[in-house]
Formats: C-alpha cells, sequence, structure tokens
C-alpha cells in the first residue's frame, strides 16, 4: 500500500453566471489540478488572490462539486461518496474556513460550536463537554472562561482560531487549512503553527495548508503547490521550491515578500 | 433552471400519485362499505350487489385505483347502457350524498375559500409583519414587550374559541354585524365584506401573532449582523439603511414561510368555515367527514395535499429568487 | 503640527456577566494628514474596536471615554446623525471580516455605488463608471462584469479587495483600514500598498492601518501604535520602535517574526 491519503486527479471547476440579459457566462476557477497528500504530510497551497484555492478545499472538503476530476481518499474513491459514505468522509477531513465569521452560527455559543463536530458523530467527549471545551480552547490560547460568549464577542483572530479549534476537535485525518493563520498575530501565529505541528508529530495529522504567508509555508510544510489562474503551476519540496523556483511566477511570489527594513533590524539585533 | 423547474414539477406528480394511492386505500378499503350506506335501511342484498357494480366497488382494488386515477387524468363513464353517465376529465367522482360530481362541488365552493385565505392572508401580513418590525426596531421597549406578550397569547387562542367569542359579541350582542351569509360580490359589496370580515380576522389572528413573533427574531438578526454596520458606515440615510439592508434578509425567510401557510390554508379553513356557515372547501370537508362520504373526503385530501405541495414547489423557486446566495446555475 | 485625527485617552468598556471590562485602556494617537500611523498588537488586544470608536460604529453596549477629535471637532457622544455626515466623506473604514461585512443580497455593484452616491450628487451611470473605475484600481479582472457578482462569488482576497474599493471611492480625508491585506498575497499585497499611497499623495489621506504583518507596517507607517491587551505599550516613531523597541512586547513581537533566511531567497 502506498501512503497517499488523499489523491485529487484533474480537478476542474467551471462557474456558470448570468450576465445582463441573461447572457450565460463561464469561469473556469479550476482547471486540471492534481495533487497527492501523504500520511502525516502538509502540503502547502500557495497563490495569486483568486486563482482557484478556496475553491479547490471546497470541493476535496466535498461542500462543491466538481465539473470533473476524481478524489480518492485512503484508497477510496469519493468523487461521488453520498450518505453514510460521505458522513463518515466528513468526520476524517475537517476545514478551517477563510472567512471566520461567516462560518460560526451568530446563535450558538463557543462551546456549542466546538462540541458540534462531536455531536454530529454522536461521541461524547471524555470527562464531559464543559472540561472538553475549555481544553480546546486553552489549545488555541482562548481564554476558557469565554465558552459562553457568542461569535460576535469575539476579534477577528480569535474568531479564527475558534474554527481552528472546532477543526481539531474530533481527531480527524486531514485538515484544510484555507488561511487559517492570517488574521493572527506573529506570536499567537508561532504558538498555533506549534500546535498543528506537534498534532501532526503525535497523532499524524495531514494538512492542506492554504497560505499566502511564504514564511509561514516554509515553517510548516514539507511540499508546497504553486497555483496561478486554476493551474498548479509547479509543485515540490518545500526547501527545492523556495530555493530554486522554476516558474516565473514562483520567483514573483518570492521577491515580493514585504521586509522590515534592515537597517532598523540590524541595529535592534545589535542592541540585544 | 428550466431543467430545476421540470424536475421539480415532475417530483411533483409523483408525490401526488403517492398521496392518491394512500388515500384511496385508506378511504375504499379500510372504511365500511359504502354499498351498504347508500342503500340505507331497507336493503337487499341484491340491492347492495347492484350499487356495488355501478360503483365500480367489485372490481379487484387496483382495477379500481387505476380507473379512479384514469378518471382524474382522461374522465371515466359510470355505470352501462342507458344508465351510463360519463364523468368529464378531471373526475373526482360523485358524493355518495347528494349524487352532485365533485369536480363540480370543489368548483363551487373553491372562490369561497381562496377569498377566506386571501382576505386572512393580507390581514396577517399587514398586522404581522408591521408589528414585528416595530418590536424589533424598539428592542426592550413597552410597545415591544406588550405587542410580543400579546402575540404569545393571541397565537395559543383556538380558532373555534375566537370564532364563536367574536360572533356572539359583534353579531349577537352588540349586532356590529350581521350574520355571515355567501352574497357574491356583485350582489352587495357590504353584506359580501361584513360576512367575510368576522372569518378573516378570526384566521388572520394566530397567523399575524406567529409572523410578528417571526419578523421580530428575524429583523433583530439581521440588525446584529456585520454588514449592518458597513451599511452604516457609508453614511446611508437610517430609512434606506433599514429599507434596503435589513428588511430583505429578514423578510426573505418569511416569504418562504407564508408561501406554506397561504397553500395549506386554499385547501380549506375547516373550523372558521364551519362556524361562520360558509360554504367553503373546508366545511365541504366537515360535513363529508360527518357524513362518511367517501369521493368527497378522498377528494379534499387530495386537494389539500396538491396545494401544500404546489406551494412547497412556488416557495422554492420564489426563494432561489430572493436569495442569491442558492440560486441555481 | 496639524493632526488630522487625535485620539486621547480612549478607553472602550463592555458589559459582561463578570462586570464591565475594559477592551481599550487609555489609547492615544494622533494621524497627520498625509500620514500613516500603525496598529500592532496581539489578536484580542483592541486593535478593532479602537478603530471602530472613531467611527463611532461599536456594537451596542459598549460605552467609551477620553477623546477623538478629527480635524479639531470632538466625535464622542456626538449624535447618529450628525456622525452620519462623518461617515463616508470624511472618515472610512474598511472592515477586516470581508464575507459577512458585505450584504449577500446584493452586487457589489450596487453596495460600492450607494456609497458613491449617498455622498455625490450623480447619475447612477456616473456611479456605475465610478464603481467599475474602483474596482480595476484594486486589481479585480473583468470589472464591468464582476460588478454584477454578489460577494459569495468572488475570492476571499476578492471580497477584501471589493471593501477596500469601497472604502475609497469618496476619497475620504481619514481612512482606517482594519487588517486589509490578510487575505491578499504578496504581489496583489504590494499593488494595494501602492494603490494607498497614491491615494494619499493625491487627497492627502491619513491612515491608521491595523495589522499584524510588521514587515508591512515597516515599509509604510511613520507612526506606530502597539498594543497588548487593551493597552497602548508602545508609540512612536517608526524607525524608533522597530530600531529600539522600549517594551518586552515589542520586542518579543519582533523576535518571533518568521523569516524566510536571506539566502534561500534568490
Ligand atoms: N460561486 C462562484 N461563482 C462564480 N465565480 C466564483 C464563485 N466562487 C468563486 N468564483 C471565482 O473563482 C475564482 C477562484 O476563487 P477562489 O475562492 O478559489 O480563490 P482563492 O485562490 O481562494 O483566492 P483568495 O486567496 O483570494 O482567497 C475567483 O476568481 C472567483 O471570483
Ligand atoms: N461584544 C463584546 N463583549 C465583550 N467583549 C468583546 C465584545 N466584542 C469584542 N470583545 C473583546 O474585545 C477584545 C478586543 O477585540 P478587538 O476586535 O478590538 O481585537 P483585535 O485587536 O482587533 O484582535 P484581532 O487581531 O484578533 O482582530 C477582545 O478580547 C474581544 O474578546
Ligand atoms: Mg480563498
Ligand atoms: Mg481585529
Amino acid at each position: 500500500m502506498s501512503d497517499v491519503l488523499l489523491r485529487v486527479r484533474d480537478l476542474t471547476k467551471r462557474f456558470t453566471t448570468r450576465g445582463p440579459y441573461r447572457r450565460k457566462n463561464e469561469f473556469t476557477a479550476v482547471d486540471g489540478v492534481s495533487f497527492d497528500v501523504r500520511l502525516g504530510e502538509t502540503l502547502a497551497v500557495v497563490g495569486e488572490s483568486g486563482c482557484g484555492k478556496s475553491t479547490s478545499a471546497r470541493i476535496v472538503a466535498k461542500l462543491m462539486e466538481p465539473t470533473s476530476g476524481t478524489l480518492e481518499f485512503d484508497g477510496e474513491d469519493i468523487t461521488h461518496a453520498a450518505g453514510a459514505r460521505l458522513a463518515r468522509y466528513r468526520a476524517k477531513v475537517q476545514v478551517v474556513f477563510q472567512d471566520p465569521f461567516s462560518s460560526l452560527n451568530p446563535r450558538h455559543t463557543v462551546e456549542r460550536i466546538l462540541m458540534a463536530p462531536l455531536d454530529y458523530q454522536g461521541i461524547a467527549p471524555k470527562g464531559g463537554r464543559r472540561a472538553h471545551t475549555r481544553e480546546l480552547m486553552e489549545r488555541v490560547g482562548l481564554d476558557p472562561d469565554h465558552a459562553h460568549r457568542y461569535p460576535a464577542q469575539f476579534s477577528g483572530g480569535q474568531a479564527q482560531r475558534i474554527g481552528i479549534a472546532r477543526a481539531l476537535a474530533v481527531n480527524p485525518k486531514l485538515v484544510i487549512c484555507d488561511e487559517a493563520v492570517s488574521a493572527l498575530d506573529v506570536s499567537v501565529q508561532a504558538q498555533i503553527i506549534e500546535l498543528l505541528r506537534r498534532l501532526q508529530r503525535e497523532s499524524g495529522f495531514s494538512y492542506i495548508f492554504i497560505a499566502h504567508d511564504l514564511a509561514v509555508v516554509r515553517q510548516l510544510a514539507q511540499r508546497v503547490a504553486v497555483m496561478n489562474k486554476g493551474r498548479i503551476v509547479e509543485q515540490g519540496p518545500c526547501e527545492e521550491v523556495f530555493r530554486a523556483p522554476g516558474d516565473p511566477y514562483t520567483k514573483t511570489l518570492l521577491a515580493a515578500i514585504p521586509r522590515i527594513n534592515p537597517a532598523w533590524d540590524r541595529r535592534r539585533r545589535a542592541a540585544r | 433552471m428550466a431543467r430545476y423547474v421540470a424536475g421539480r414539477l415532475a417530483g411533483l406528480v409523483v408525490l401526488l400519485l403517492l398521496v392518491c394511492v394512500f388515500t384511496y386505500l385508506i378511504f375504499f378499503k379500510l372504511s365500511p362499505d359504502p354499498a351498504l350506506m347508500i342503500c340505507g335501511k331497507t336493503c337487499t342484498p341484491d340491492r347492495v350487489a347492484q350499487i356495488r357494480a355501478s360503483l365500480g366497488l367489485d372490481k379487484p382494488f387496483l382495477t379500481q385505483l387505476g380507473d379512479y386515477l384514469s378518471g382524474l387524468v382522461v374522465g371515466r363513464d359510470y355505470g352501462s347502457g342507458p344508465n351510463l353517465v360519463r364523468c368529464p376529465a378531471p373526475c373526482l367522482g360523485y358524493s355518495f350524498q347528494s349524487s352532485q360530481s365533485v369536480t363540480q362541488m370543489i368548483v363551487d365552493r373553491l372562490p369561497v375559500s381562496a377569498t377566506v385565505a386571501v382576505g386572512a392572508a393580507v390581514l396577517w401580513l399587514i398586522i404581522g409583519i408591521a408589528a414585528g418590525l416595530l418590536s424589533a426596531v424598539k428592542e426592550g421597549s413597552w410597545w415591544d414587550r406588550t405587542a410580543m406578550g400579546l402575540a404569545l397569547g393571541g397565537a395559543s387562542i383556538p380558532n373555534y374559541v375566537l370564532a364563536l367569542t367574536l360572533q356572539y359579541v359583534l353579531v349577537v350582542k352588540l349586532q356590529i354585524l350581521p350574520f355571515p351569509s355567501a352574497v357574491p360580490f356583485s350582489e352587495d359589496p357590504l353584506l359580501w365584506f361584513q360576512s367575510y370580515l368576522m372569518p378573516w380576522l378570526v384566521l388572520a389572528t394566530g397567523y399575524a401573532c406567529l409572523y410578528a413573533r417571526l419578523t421580530r427574531a428575524n429583523v433583530i438578526d439581521t440588525l446584529a449582523q456585520n454588514f449592518m454596520r458597513t451599511a452604516r458606515s457609508k453614511g446611508l440615510s437610517p430609512a434606506l439603511t433599514m429599507r434596503r439592508h435589513a428588511l430583505r434578509p429578514a423578510l426573505t425567510p418569511i416569504v418562504t414561510i407564508f408561501g406554506m401557510d397561504f397553500a395549506a390554508l386554499l385547501g380549506g379553513a375547516l373550523i372558521t368555515e364551519t362556524v361562520f356557515g360558509l360554504n367553503g372547501i373546508g366545511k365541504m370537508a366537515a360535513d363529508s367527514i360527518a357524513k362518511n362520504d367517501q369521493p368527497v373526503i378522498m377528494a379534499v385530501t387530495l386537494l389539500a395535499a396538491f396545494f401544500v405541495m404546489a406551494g412547497n414547489v412556488v416557495v422554492d423557486l420564489l426563494y432561489t429568487g430572493l436569495d442569491p446566495r442558492v440560486r441555481v446555475s | 503640527m496639524s493632526e488630522l485625527l487625535v485620539v486621547e485617552d480612549l478607553t472602550v468598556t463592555f458589559p459582561t456577566s463578570r462586570g464591565p471590562v475594559d477592551v481599550v485602556k487609555d489609547v492615544s494617537f494622533a494621524v497627520g494628514r498625509n500620514e500613516t500611523v500603525g496598529i500592532v498588537g496581539e489578536s484580542g488586544s483592541g486593535k478593532s474596536m479602537t478603530s471602530l470608536a472613531v467611527m463611532g460604529l461599536l456594537p451596542p453596549g459598549a460605552t467609551t471615554r477620553g477623546s477623538i477629535r478629527l480635524d479639531g471637532a470632538e466625535l464622542l457622544g456626538r449624535p447618529d446623525r450628525e456622525m452620519r455626515r462623518v461617515r463616508g466623506e470624511q472618515a472610512s473604514m474598511i472592515f477586516q471580516d470581508p464575507l459577512s461585512s458585505l450584504n449577500p443580497y446584493y452586487t457589489v455593484g450596487l453596495q460600492i455605488e450607494e456609497m458613491y452616491r449617498a455622498h455625490r450628487r450623480c447619475s447612477r451611470k456616473e456611479a456605475r463608471a465610478v464603481v467599475v473605475e474602483a474596482l480595476t484600481q484594486v486589481g479585480i479582472p473583468e470589472p464591468e462584469r464582476r460588478a454584477g457578482y454578489y460577494p459569495h462569488q468572488f475570492s476571499g482576497g476578492q471580497r477584501q479587495r471589493v471593501m477596500i474599493a469601497m472604502a475609497l471611492v469618496c476619497s475620504p480625508a481619514l481612512l482606517i483600514a482594519d487588517e486589509p491585506t490578510t487575505a491578499l498575497d504578496v504581489t496583489v499585497q504590494a499593488q494595494i500598498l501602492g494603490l494607498l499611497a497614491g491615494l494619499q499623495r493625491e487627497t492627502g489621506t491619513g491612515m491608521v492601518f491595523v495589522t499584524h504583518d510588521l514587515a508591512v507596517i515597516s515599509s509604510i507607517a511613520t507612526r506606530v501604535l502597539v498594543m497588548c491587551r487593551g493597552e497602548q505599550v508602545e508609540y512612536g516613531d517608526a524607525e524608533q520602535v522597530f530600531a529600539a523597541p522600549r517594551h518586552d512586547y515589542t520586542r518579543m513581537l519582533l523576535e518571533s517574526i518568521p523569516r524566510i533566511d536571506d539566502e534561500v531567497v534568490l
């Protein structure tokens, strides 16, 4: 058996929209994308805004039907899975969404949100709901005393961490993180990255990590796929792609990373 | 889109067919033999057999069901020879009680039920939504608390209590209104209006209370959304902010619920029509049940099922038009 | 030097089940015309609440103390009717969570257009042209067609750019940008920062730029405010904050920036 957890082949998604006078307009958001995610591995997906990263993620999470292409998870074809098979797949694959507030039910407390994936599977948490919620919140650096607050009472970064905690609540095999740490300051970001790595080490999670912060990608991912205009233009081990980018788009991306004024940085380090 | 509509309509037909089969099974197989009932007290076995034959009750169940269904679609013939009676296309049989064509009975009574439903709907929409909106905007005020308290109480009054009380107070005691009678609008508009006023009020009360609470909850939820903050950040007038940004999201779910409620009412308001003696589908249903008039019971059941299911389809189509996120591509 | 925005001892308090909590405590800063002030800090430290307080858009229940002066005029305690004239025209804001900040029932074209028409006398046609122009500026492909799209039909970064286009459409004197580039890749981010700089040159807009990306702050801000748990831990010239931070929290923040090692990049 190979150790490939998820195999994606020739994924294509075309959106049809209607313009004025009901004219049809087709737009190919994802265009023949293929990639593998191995067991216990992190695949980072980077690329220009609007290049189809979230759309691919939504298809892999089975929240959207692809126009064509196949998905295989653990050796099982799940492209058209439905019913009980889909439910089993959903239990193993969790998503952290890009827009934190829209993915949290505004009428539910944090406790209810965090327990939802467990309730969906009919699992009672060890040590009770309250204790489990507290533990999940502490893991992502949230104040466990806020378990009875509603999403609107949190800041953007805190809401994002609720999403992360929810995804980690059920011991998934694959976690799809769509810009999951983009709203976090560097110190909290470091804490979350450490958490993700620890879970990977201890429980063998695999991640699809969509991000635009290449420094974070480099810290976390073993392999990286670079997307542009719906296609994967380059794919390979992180080190290689970053050291010797083959595609011109990857080069532009690496060159555009903003840096702290080096003179200031040197002075600060010298003063230390 | 066209394909989606076609699919929904096909689904509707299949569902109706299933309802037909089940109601037929229940009303014609499991209830007392209609031939015995029609025959009455002075009955001979011969006479019963004759009636059974003329009604087609001597045939096997599936044949009977097939006849009924084909009667619905292409019409059917009853009896034979000189007694042959032709029942044209949407044939629902003949009432055991009055021997009238059930189709004709429905055609006669539907306008009454429709009038009751439309009038009540207009009333409850206006009152319910206005009260709910005001409560939401003035959340926590004395108006909000009074209105919502009343709504909670109002929704729990049974229709017949309300109907009898109104009738007693307005007609018998105060004599403000005449006793309801089914005059057509063209004959005496005032009497027409007065006759329908009480049924409208009775039906609208419960729904208005429900809709007021629903509207309030939806508007309050919407006002707390982030996009309302964005609308305010643009410096729009409060009226525009409210009208454009809050009302549409808040009222869209109500449109769908309204579609269902209204469709159910078209199938007849049993109690209200009976209390006020209005000759609508509801009263017809009540009478037919009391007298075990099976073809009529069967017909009103089918009609109600049809309205509810058709309402469901219409609501879904409306919803795809109203909420851009569920628009089918 | 005449400051555009002066915030003094701003305190924002929320009532909670455990008594009132100050989510912003005695924060003071100033923004001049043509200047960018950066606000950085821990997640949940009150950056968004400070921004919302300036716009008078705090959630219901929140109370404020202190003083916020725009062009010398006090904003705190002004009735909503008067704040309405400030919003959009004098000050506008880019909100942090674009998807929930856009109304799902209307096309983005309409949502930008209504902002423009609320402050400028013009026909719908003129407003439409302005909308398309604004969408082009922020790099939305096929802007004429995309103006007719609903928010859910955009990608995360595109929605964020729609928010930016919206906030800029009336060329406000003060722009408050709450994490406006978090969903953007570095190339588009550079384009947007260039656009904001250009706008500043043209109209002298003062800008409050909330972000956790310290590199971005170091390249655009002249002054920096560092916040932690609702408190202002450091405020001063960007150069001083980055080169000689006084507070441990700032130092820790600068230390924990993940780096792409210089030698691996060409
Ligand atoms: N429902 C839809 N209808 C039409 N077009 C859509 C729809 N959803 C997404 N798109 C388009 O598909 C393209 C890819 O979107 P996607 O959300 O996958 O981008 P992304 O790579 O996640 O970008 P970002 O980094 O900005 O989030 C975009 O151009 C977007 O406008
Ligand atoms: N309605 C509320 N009631 C009580 N506390 C609230 C409420 N809204 C926000 N808070 C708290 O106020 C604090 C500041 O929130 P704010 O949104 O300003 O943070 P932020 O600095 O913008 O963080 P981020 O970078 O994560 O967006 C947070 O700790 C949050 O939990
Ligand atoms: Mg995305
Ligand atoms: Mg914030």
